[in-house]
């Protein structure tokens, strides 16, 4: 009988908050995260908000050696991970060869990237800092975390922009039901909030330029919304065996039944017309899940508030669960209180969706008000709403077309 | 500030050792933790604070607080 796999664990830290809990509870409220930004000097960048995590101090968490040598991404990922892995009292239970460690981000250490830059065109590359690459590198969040908790299997990191910690989990998910390992530290981690990383975004004029009331500028679906509000934060969950959780008397939380990846082969930042490629994401999760379109209770969209998204998406959604089922299947974005976390999105969506499931209540599209043309699926807009669900979807689409959906499940102990 | 607890500055700042770590006796490697990236890293710190240059041959043989010590007061250079 094919493995199944459950989360037994989950940690988040973001804009609207410094665990799995407080990020679930500020989701649900529709308290929004974004703010003007403060990391760096916004005055020159077309969009001047950002979901950042507040009064992140590391050496709340990490020791000042560590502190020093590790970027702000691996920061978040390593805090995320330390209280997934907490939270699963796993540690005595497990062998550290058959912990695994999958961590993506979409762009890794551009802050570190960034200021050894400046000192080698300033002083010269001979004093460029001796930890600059391992410090850098978008692997090394992953590396981080397997020495912080003794992780001696698997160990590798998924890069497909705002799909990186999407991928994560997919591939963790297959890695256990193969057998490679007992159980999988997932997720994703992203600190892009620097001159470049936000001025990039930028230039692509990806970015609200709702500068004068950052909490709503994150408006999926909405008739105005005018882009995506870059954010920066860690998630990472513990995926596990469901035999070896159970056994173990884990507490469990919702099951992960599969995923569905997908290109559009298309475009590099655009989706492919009617959002044909994330169509094809759904209908494979759907399919590997072993469940029908109809079975689905809900979908924790991508969501950016980008024009191209949103609507693209939708299409997308109608095509994979048929006119009919999507019209009445409630979608909602967590994006409109998060902003864009990047590469730590897709973790941060599946822990809401795994809460959503749990907790029998679907978090809303916080500042949706007046829905666009062609945007005319039921949002959950406003307030959230209760819901006793058993399945439901998460998607995330990245930059070059790279799109993952994740089907997860109520766990009933069925 | 002495020369002395100038280099102890460093050294605790870049290995996040504590002070009463930090002897003259005390060896980089086995008392203070430094793998040779560390150890490379603190070197380029005291470059930048006493404004000289350590070459390679010179660098290995600083391997206690107190080389470190001596070495810089042979070269007369004050923080």
């Amino acid at each position: 009988m094919e493995k199944r796999v459950v989360i037994t664990g989950t940690g988040a830290i973001g804009p609207v908050g410094k665990t799995a809990s407080e990020n679930w509870e500020n989701a649900i409220s529709g308290r929004s995260g974004i703010r003007r930004i403060t990391l760096v000097d916004p005055e020159q960048f077309t969009s001047k908000i950002a979901g950042e995590v507040k009064n992140f101090d590391p050496l709340d968490y990490l020791d000042s050696k560590v502190s020093k040598r590790t970027d702000r991404y691996t920061q978040f990922a390593m805090v995320a991970a330390r209280e997934a892995y907490d939270e699963s009292g796993i540690e005595n239970s497990i062998h550290p060869e058959r912990l695994g460690v999958i961590i993506g981000s979409g762009i890794g250490g551009i802050t570190t990237l960034e200021h050894e830059h400046k000192v080698a065109l300033e002083r010269g590359a001979s004093r460029i800092n001796p930890f600059f690459c391992p410090m850098m590198i978008s692997n090394i969040a992953a590396g981080r975390v397997g020495i912080d908790v003794g992780a001696k299997g698997l160990n590798l990191s998924t890069v497909s922009a705002c799909a990186s910690s999407g991928h994560a989990i997919a591939i963790a998910v297959d890695m256990i039901k193969l057998g490679r390992v007992d159980a999988i530290l997932a997720g994703g981690a992203e600190a892009p909030i620097t001159l470049t990383g936000v001025g990039g975004f930028c230039q692509l004029k990806a970015l609200s330029t709702r500068n004068d009331d950052p909490e709503t500028a994150s408006r999926p679906f909405d008739r105005d919304r005018d882009g995506f509000v870059i954010s920066e934060g860690g998630a990472v969950i513990m995926l596990e065996e469901r035999e070896h959780a159970e056994k173990r008397g884990a507490n469990i939380i919702a099951e992960v039944l599969g995923s569905g990846m997908t290109c559009d082969a298309f475009h590099i930042t655009a989706p492919a017309e009617n959002g044909e490629g994330s169509a094809r994401a759904i209908k494979l999760a759907i399919r590997d899940a072993g469940i029908k379109p109809e079975d689905v209770d809900y979908v924790n969209a991508h969501g950016t508030s980008t024009i191209l998204n949103d609507i693209n998406e939708t299409k997308a959604i109608k095509t994979a669960l048929g006119f009919e089922k999507a019209m009445k299947t409630p979608v909602s974005s967590t994006k409109s209180v998060t902003g864009h976390m990047l590469g730590a999105a897709s973790a941060v969506e599946a822990i809401f969706t795994a809460f959503a499931l749990r907790d029998g209540i679907l978090p809303p599209t916080a500042t949706l008000q007046n829905p666009d043309e062609g945007c005319d699926l039921d949002y959950v807009p406003g307030k959230a709403r209760k819901a006793d669900i058993m399945y439901a979807l998460s998607n995330s689409l990245g930059f070059g077309g790279q799109n993952v959906t994740i089907a997860l499940k109520k766990y009933s102990g069925k | 500030m002495s020369l002395e607890s100038r280099v102890k500055e460093i050294i605790i700042d870049k290995l996040g050792v504590k002070p009463d770590q930090v002897t003259m006796e005390a060896q980089f490697d086995t008392d203070l933790g430094a793998d040779s990236i560390d150890q490379y890293e603190l070197i380029m710190g005291f470059e930048d604070a006493f404004g000289l240059r350590i070459d390679e041959d010179e660098a290995t043989k600083l391997t206690t607080v107190g080389k470190v010590v001596e070495y810089l007061r042979d070269k007369d250079l004050e923080p």
